[in-house]
């Protein structure tokens, strides 16, 4: 096993030891949060007050007003999610606010916030922690300053709903913050020692209440996304994105037909000393409109690289070569014997699976709006991971990264592929080119060929019986392209030799069964890396080795002539690595076993089926080991044997996220995440042809509509422990379950995403 | 420059012809509730209403509206109180929200030719409007709950 690595390969952006926890006045109101860095708990202590000024300069997380308004500060992007919603009510249930008086601020870049990054499901689970201890500062601190003013000892005192309350009299949090002197110190050590409610205390976490804070301004179109960002004196853009992701070069521009268009301004092309647009020609008009006409009348000469000759076959080619070279790639996991085990193997099977690649698609295109104003680059968009990009700015800008913000905007969907900011670096350029506001409206065609795909994976598995029956060892090796080696490297881990790798490109392969002997190893796929600009799909590496470790399990099973469930459970132990640790993986493999055996429960597992109808089972655990989000999936499907036509006519999904902060959005994702995975499943994939992406509209690139959406039933299993993540995990078991179910109903196996007609045909013609 | 009738006001847009309604309503009239999704009329966020029908304005040239009463999410409901608007809100149907502008419009025009529309009819309806946050289970819903509604005779 890999060592020397937090649970999830990286640390947590809250690098709260070496920061003290501040409570001060500033203006009209008090500010809960965290110190800067450079004050270390010790530091302040005994020492005068720091003006309001100095103490709240730094961190804040939130505020309250006179009134008794609650501003939460939400450093997380508002994509579907309703992230803010979530993070408030963990604030507000510590504070005991009234939530009628919850607001919540989507905040800008600034240094101050720290690592800014949405993604990885990873939002309520990092800011857990955090936020319901400084809740619960602000409450004591109330009440300590409410029982001062209203003459009492804070012993007596209660805080409810904005006010603190003794012997029948109360006084309300506005006034305490109006009259009272909220100024308070904690260290590290003192906030760690305040103990967060327990989980019957709990007055919004895991009720129902209120609707979420960003929907109301999502049904009367008042909502502002980055496509609605204006600035005065703005001019539009669109790019004209060159034949090849990298490896292309302007040789010339002609403009002459579009110079004939009324509005038409002029066409560069952009100057990137961050390569992250090479080739990139920037066409700009008054209007958008003239600025995408001018652009299909713009001429441009490109020079490719070698890559405009790479298609979707060289890239599997090269992922077969990866994985059949026993040397090379990162080993997450690598125990003794796994060789011996299969050399020796009374049975054993061999297995490979593959997917094609898959575009995000998010509904609101790639867009930016950039402009200098007042020695600060302004950059505004929807973006999932502020902190990756603001570097890239600079570079590509060559202004200091705290001269450059971005502003924030609900995200018109994202998916992980705004948590790429390359296009904010093609805005800022080509606001930069002609010294005025530019806001760059990529068409959907533009979107996708400069979308940053899940790569084409290819995965192959070994899984050999030892005596008795017994699994002795199994052996996974996973071949995809690795976005965080383009994206940001420094994220990258190292395996117990030193090599890095992609833990997102991996992730979900090193599993909760016991297998004996395991072996996982995770492969680069180069080529795909120098072809296109890979990405973060929802799910990210557990969406496809989950198709790999979850249709291998039926498949075993079968071959061992067990039914599926039980051989899962059987593997399922809980002991060794599989028994999980505090805080996040309590229980480890028997949480993963109850989810699946609730689920197969749940879906009416063993009962018999209509003709051409089965029922398939998967159960994965989300994300990551370190945060695990246990979930099973079971979908009863309908296959048409004539014509190989898929129908799902049934998802079960039984999920277990520890704590659930809020029923009604939670629910949502999950809803959500297993009909992205039954699209990826059946429906949505492309290939490269020459170095671009095939589809790049809907006119040929098919996603999951009104009609295919079958039944679905969600079920969340009770539980007090650390709430982990919800945007990604019930995508995962959906694609193994819908194929294990079509092996069911068939006795025909499907290994390559999406599972379309042609290739259930061709398995049915093959036989099992 | 072409006249037309914006949710109850005459606006006038100085556009050439051709330029899609979509990017008039939008960049020169100022009303943003209206999404750009696919520009080719596939994904439905750009759904308005032309004379009482789902029209997909990324595709309508403005020249095709002179004259026309145009109504966007902005003025289904003077209130944003329009019975699916409520039951948009009731059952929290929007994720990113992006599409539900568009989604909300081509629903109105359903109750109106399907005042109690059967599933079928919602997938046949709501076929062009495409949920990347795949929130359909709720729309369903949604529309089903202010269907209900409507026939009450809550809302005209």
């Amino acid at each position: 096993m890999n060592s020397g690595l937090s649970p999830h390969g990286f640390r947590a952006p809250y690098d709260s030891s070496r920061r003290g926890f501040l409570i001060a006045m500033v203006g009209a109101g008090v500010m809960l949060g965290y110190a800067r860095v450079s004050w270390a708990a010790g530091e302040f202590l005994g020492k005068a007050p720091l003006s309001p000024n100095e103490l709240f300069e730094p961190t804040i997380w939130y505020g309250i007003d006179t009134n008794g308004v609650v501003t939460v500060n939400i450093i997380r992007a508002e994509m579907g999610q309703h992230v803010g919603t979530a993070l408030a009510r963990i604030v507000a249930d510590e504070l005991e606010a009234d939530w009628s008086k919850v607001k919540i601020d989507i905040v800008d870049s600034d240094p101050k916030w720290g690592l800014m990054i949405t993604g990885g499901s990873w939002s309520v689970w990092q800011s857990f922690p955090v936020l319901s201890r400084s809740g619960a500062a602000g409450r004591i601190a109330l009440i300590e300053e409410g029982a001062k003013l209203l003459g009492v000892s804070p012993k007596i005192c209660v805080a409810r709903n904005n006010a603190v309350h003794a012997e029948g009299r109360s006084i309300l949090y506005g006034d305490i913050v109006a009259r009272g002197d909220l100024r308070r110190r904690y260290t590290n050590d003192e906030l760690e020692k305040i103990p967060i409610k327990t989980s019957a205390e709990r007055r919004f976490i895991g009720k129902a209440g209120a609707g979420a804070l960003d929907v109301p301004s999502k049904v009367d179109g008042s909502g502002r996304y980055g496509i609605d960002a204006t600035a005065d004196g703005m001019i539009y853009g669109r790019p004209k994105i060159p034949p090849t992701r990298y490896d292309s070069k302007v040789i010339s521009i002609d403009d002459s037909a579009a110079r004939r268009m009324p509005g038409y301004i002029k066409s560069l092309a952009l100057d990137d000393p961050s390569g992250t647009t090479p080739g990139w020609v920037m066409v700009y008009a008054d209007t958008f409109t003239t600025a995408n006409r001018a652009a299909d009348l713009v001429k441009v000469k490109w020079q490719s690289g070698p890559s405009a000759n790479i298609s979707e076959k060289d890239l599997q080619k090269r992922a077969a070569e990866l994985i059949a070279d026993p040397n090379g790639g990162a080993l997450l996991v690598d125990d003794p014997g796994v060789d011996a085990a299969l050399a020796s193997a009374k049975r054993k099977i061999e297995r490979t699976y593959t997917t094609a690649t898959a575009m995000h698609f998010a509904l609101e295109p790639i867009n930016a709006l950039a402009f200098e104003k007042n020695g600060f680059f302004e950059i505004h968009t929807g973006n999932q991971w502020q902190s990756a990009i603001l570097p890239i700015l600079a570079q590509a800008l060559g202004r200091a990264q705290d001269k450059i913000v971005m502003r924030s905007y609900l995200l018109g969907g994202a998916f992980g592929r705004r948590l790429d900011g390359d296009y904010a670096v093609a805005a800022a350029l080509a606001a930069k080119a002609v010294g005025k506001p530019v806001k760059m409206v990529c068409t959907r065609p533009d979107d996708m060929r400069f979308d940053c795909p899940r790569s084409a994976t290819t995965q192959v598995l070994r899984l050999a019986w030892g005596d008795g029956n017994r699994v002795a060892a199994m052996d996974h090796h996973a071949a995809a392209a690795w976005p965080t080696a383009t994206i940001a490297p420094y994220f990258q881990p190292k395996d117990a030799k030193g090599n890095l790798y992609d833990p997102f490109a991996i992730q979900g392969a090193d599993h909760w069964y016991a297998v004996g002997a395991q072996r996982v190893r995770a492969l680069h796929n180069d080529l795909a890396d120098r072809t296109f600009r890979s990405g973060f799909l929802r799910s990210v590496g557990a969406g496809w080795t989950s198709w790999a470790v979850e249709s291998f399990m039926d498949e075993a099973a079968h071959e061992a002539g067990i039914d599926p469930v039980k051989f899962r459970l059987g593997l399922l132990d809980g002991v060794g690595r599989n028994a999980g640790s505090a805080p996040n993986s309590v229980g480890g493999a028997h949480r993963q076993a109850a989810v699946l055996s609730r689920c197969a429960q749940k879906a009416g597992w063993g009962s018999t089926m209509p003709k051409n109808v089965g029922l398939g089972i998967a159960s994965t655990f989300g994300q990551e080991r370190g945060m695990p989000t246990w979930v099973s999936c079971t979908a009863r499907v309908r296959v048409n044997r004539t014509n190989g036509y898929v129908r799902v006519e049934k998802l079960t999904l039984v999920i277990d996220c520890g704590t659930v902060i809020h029923p009604d959005s939670a629910e949502a994702q999950v809803e959500g995440a297993a009909l992205w995975g039954l699209s990826l499943a059946l429906y949505e994939g492309t290939e490269f042809v020459k170095g671009q992406p095939k589809d790049t509209n809907l006119d040929s690139y098919r996603v999951l509509r009104m009609g295919d959406v079958p039944e679905i039933e969600v079920e969340f299993l009770p539980s007090t422990e650390a709430p982990v993540g919800l945007g990604e995990p019930a995508m995962t078991p959906v694609a193994p379950a819908i194929a294990n179910a079509i092996f069911a109903v068939t006795g025909a196996r499907v290994r390559d995403l999406p599972i379309r007609p042609q290739a259930v045909l061709e398995a049915l013609a093959r036989g099992s | 420059m072409t006249k037309f009738d914006l949710n109850g006001r005459t606006v006038s847009a100085h556009s050439p012809d051709d330029t899609p309604l979509l990017w008039v309503i939008r960049d020169e009239l100022g009303l943003t509730g209206t999404k750009f999704g696919c520009g080719i009329g596939f994904c439905g966020a750009c759904t308005v209403h032309v004379e009482g029908r789902a029209t997909r304005s990324c595709i309508t040239p403005i020249a095709a509206v002179a004259g026309a009463k145009v109504i966007t999410i902005e003025g289904l409901d003077p209130q944003g109180k329009h019975p699916l608007q409520i039951a948009w809100l009731e059952l929290q149907v929007p994720q990113c929200g992006y599409c539900q502008p568009g989604q909300i419009m081509q629903a109105a025009t359903l109750l109106k030719d399907f005042p109690n529309p059967s599933d079928s009819d919602i997938d046949a309806v709501m076929a062009g409007s495409v949920c990347r946050c795949m929130t359909y289970v709720r729309i369903r819903k949604a529309i089903k709950q202010a269907a209900t509604q409507m026939r009450g005779g809550a809302h005209e």
